[in-house]
């Protein structure tokens, strides 16, 4: 659009950026929190924290035990799912479908969390979604079909994907510009902020879009499946993918017989993995004499998505066949593709570094978005000066900003209060706490598109980082394991949610301190700096700003951004 | 956007009073040409690696599976690339007919493959 391929690059880095930033920060912030799915769901059911914290029970015997459990609770049921425990969620949870009439309309599967040990159920926990929220928002959205919500989610990806390739080419001193950073100096600070934090995790950042896509890329591009096989996807899944398909019996039998054990079969199954952990059972027909019994293989021992498993008959234990060990090389790819994405296979200190890596994504978005505006600003600078107003897009851009960047995580930290404050008894209690989320951060929106100001990014900034730092003091008070409780029980999932809400908190807080520390000096505090600065820019643009548009983004003085404007890439 | 507003005084375009359809001002002609290059990119684009999706999946030398799947992670870098393209290109209509003209080939000879294998299987039958 512009004369030169690098110019023409960056308008492009600008506009596929911004366009979609608000989603894709939604996107990043929960995408990022689903690292830790498992250890948020567990924090969000106080009931549990007593259990122990790391299970002493062998997959084998916890699978044995969980039996007694369904046989007794779910019997007739077509399908029991048992997960056995693991280093990061440390209780068995069983799920089974009801029986089914011919016609009903399909029915949620039951869960119930057990004791690995006894088998026995654990404290009824309260009715939440958990991690699952963030998780399932990541992609599926919130109150509108999952289909539409994938296809605009997928949508910003792929404007993700042009922004991170067009940002790539755009720059030139990639290497030099990582360690450059210039603070306080309005503009070119949030240049320097953004390119650090791309820079910093862009093997991350192109990956995870890319490996996004993939995820979905049957739903996405379904081309390819529909010619070469002529619209019979059924055909292609089972080609593309043995895993799902499988010689294990489609159909009941309709004759009793009884199951076999599963803990030997458990042992079989890890004693081909080399000793990987099995991490999942699924008893097809339990009691029937069609049974059939499929022990997969834990994420933690593979890359790749494609989970290994090994099905046995149900009724005599007859190894029947292993699948997913020699996967071929696409699928493979695409397997690892996945995985990737969905991060099984980290343990703690990768998983950590994926999560920080996905912070620094929320912190590029963030700071690509306010630098558009930030950039935007400088053009009415001297419609300002005259007392003017600033455009309809720019104040539309601010208010979205602020909404998205601050209002998101003050209405994250308003779900873990929602989780710990709505009554235990309160009918779908699940949907309630959902409920407060999209009641505050839709308040916290509106509140910035009407007044997008400098104080209303302090408060929602400090309002968001005060309900974080408070966590770890709420949690104890509302009948969880405070940290010394479960720092000295070893419950060291339910330490780092605290410890982590506390950081987030005070970073929060930090910002929105910063913030305030800033406004005078923007206001009266320019003419020092800018007298040192040999270009400074003509007065005018010093002046102070009209009261009704004080300036909406931190750090942001006028007089810095003739200066900066010079050096860096054009919109 | 008001009238006193500076983007159009550092433009130095006087904004036209009438816009007859052929006299677009300097603005409106580059915001057509953005309109006509971003719908280039979305839908000519997304045609574009479909159908290379397709070629792939249907002609690399790989069991019919590993094709389609192969096919199908590229398409998104294809996809990408096509954006790049149309938004690198020294105009519009380059941008446009450096899409459609692959599309074009690709499209024809897929058609004309897929009707003979359609024609061939039902002389089979």
């Amino acid at each position: 659009m512009k004369e030169g391929f690098r110019q023409s690059m960056a308008w492009l880095h600008t506009w596929s950026g911004l366009l979609v930033g608000w989603v894709l920060f939604m996107v990043f912030a929960t995408g990022t929190s689903a690292y830790f799915r498992d250890e948020i769901s567990h924090w969000m059911k106080p009931e549990l924290h007593g259990a122990p914290a790391a299970s002493q029970v062998a997959p084998a015997q916890a699978a044995g035990q969980a039996v007694r459990f369904l046989e007794r609770e779910a019997a007739g049921s077509p399908r029991w799912n048992i997960g056995l425990p693991s280093d990061r969620e440390p209780d068995v949870r069983v799920t089974w479908t009801r029986p089914q009439p011919p016609g009903a309309p399909r029915q949620r599967p039951l869960a119930v969390q057990l004791d690995p040990a006894t088998g026995e159920r654990l404290a009824a926990p309260r009715a939440t979604r958990g991690g699952d929220f963030f998780y399932r928002m990541h992609f599926d959205l919130h109150y509108m079909p999952a289909l539409w919500a994938r296809w605009i989610v997928g949508f910003c990806a792929m404007f993700m994907l042009v922004a991170i390739v067009s940002g790539i080419v755009t720059h030139r001193r990639i290497f030099s510009d990582f360690f450059t950073f210039r603070p306080r100096k309005g503009q070119r600070s949030w240049l320097d902020a953004h390119n650090a934090t791309a820079v910093l995790a862009l093997p991350y950042h192109l990956m995870i879009t890319y490996t996004g896509l993939v995820t979905l890329m049957f739903m996405y591009m379904p081309w390819a499946a529909q010619t070469a096989y002529q619209g019979d996807q059924k055909t292609f899944f089972a080609e593309a993918f043995p895993n799902a398909a499988g010689s294990a019996p489609q159909k009941a039998a309709g004759r009793p017989a009884a199951l076999v054990p599963l803990g030997p079969l458990v042992e079989q199954a890890q004693a081909r993995w080399q000793g990987a952990a099995a991490s999942r059972v699924v008893v097809t027909f339990p009691g029937d004499a069609n049974a059939a019994v499929t022990v997969y293989r834990d994420g933690q021992a593979s890359l790749s998505s494609n989970q290994a498993s090994v099905v046995f008959n149900g009724t005599t234990g007859q190894w029947l066949e292993a699948r997913g060990e020699a996967v071929p090389a696409a699928s493979e790819t695409r397997g690892v593709f996945v995985g990737l994405h969905m991060g099984h296979f980290a343990g703690p200190v990768l998983r950590w570094l994926f999560f920080l890596s996905g912070l620094a994504g929320c912190v590029m978005v963030a700071t690509g978005l306010l630098m558009w505006a930030v950039k935007e600003r400088q053009k009415y600078a001297k419609a300002l000066a005259k007392g003017g107003r600033i455009g309809f897009g720019l104040r539309l851009v601010d208010g979205l900003n602020l909404g998205a960047v601050a209002g998101l995580p003050l209405a994250m930290a308003s779900f873990f209060w929602a989780n710990r404050l709505i009554p235990v008894a309160t009918p779908d209690r699940p949907a309630a706490e959902i409920a407060a989320f999209f009641t505050v951060w839709g308040v916290a929106t509106v509140a910035a598109i009407a007044w997008p100001a400098r104080r209303m990014w302090q408060l929602q900034l400090a309002l968001g980082g005060l309900l974080f730092a408070l966590v770890p003091v709420m949690n104890p008070l509302t009948g969880g394991a405070g940290l010394v409780t479960a720092a000295t029980a070893g419950h060291w999932s339910l330490v780092g949610f605290d410890a982590t809400c506390l950081l987030l908190g005070m970073a929060l807080l930090t910002s929105a301190w910063w913030l305030g520390r800033r406004k005078p000096a923007a206001r009266a505090g320019t003419a020092p700096r800018s007298a040192r600065a040999p270009q400074a820019p003509p007065p005018a643009a010093n002046a102070p700003q009209p009261l009704a548009h004080p300036a909406a983004e931190p750090g942001l003085s006028p007089a810095r951004h003739a200066l900066a404007a010079a050096e860096t890439q054009s919109s | 956007m008001t009238a006193s507003s500076p983007r159009h005084a550092a433009d130095g375009a006087p904004r036209p009073r009438l816009r007859p359809f052929l006299a677009l001002g300097d603005a409106a002609r580059y915001r057509w040409a953005v309109a006509s290059r971003a719908l280039a990119a979305i839908v000519g684009g997304y045609v574009l690696s479909a159908l290379c999706s397709t070629a792939l999946g249907l002609w690399l030398p790989l069991a019919r599976a590993e094709a389609v799947i192969t096919g199908t992670l590229a398409s998104f870098a294809i996809y990408a690339g096509a954006v790049m393209w149309v938004f690198a290109a020294r105009s519009a209509g380059r941008a446009w007919a450096g899409l459609a003209v692959p599309a074009a080939v690709l499209g024809a000879v897929l058609w004309l493959v897929l009707r003979g294998a359609v024609t061939a299987v039902g002389a089979a039958s």
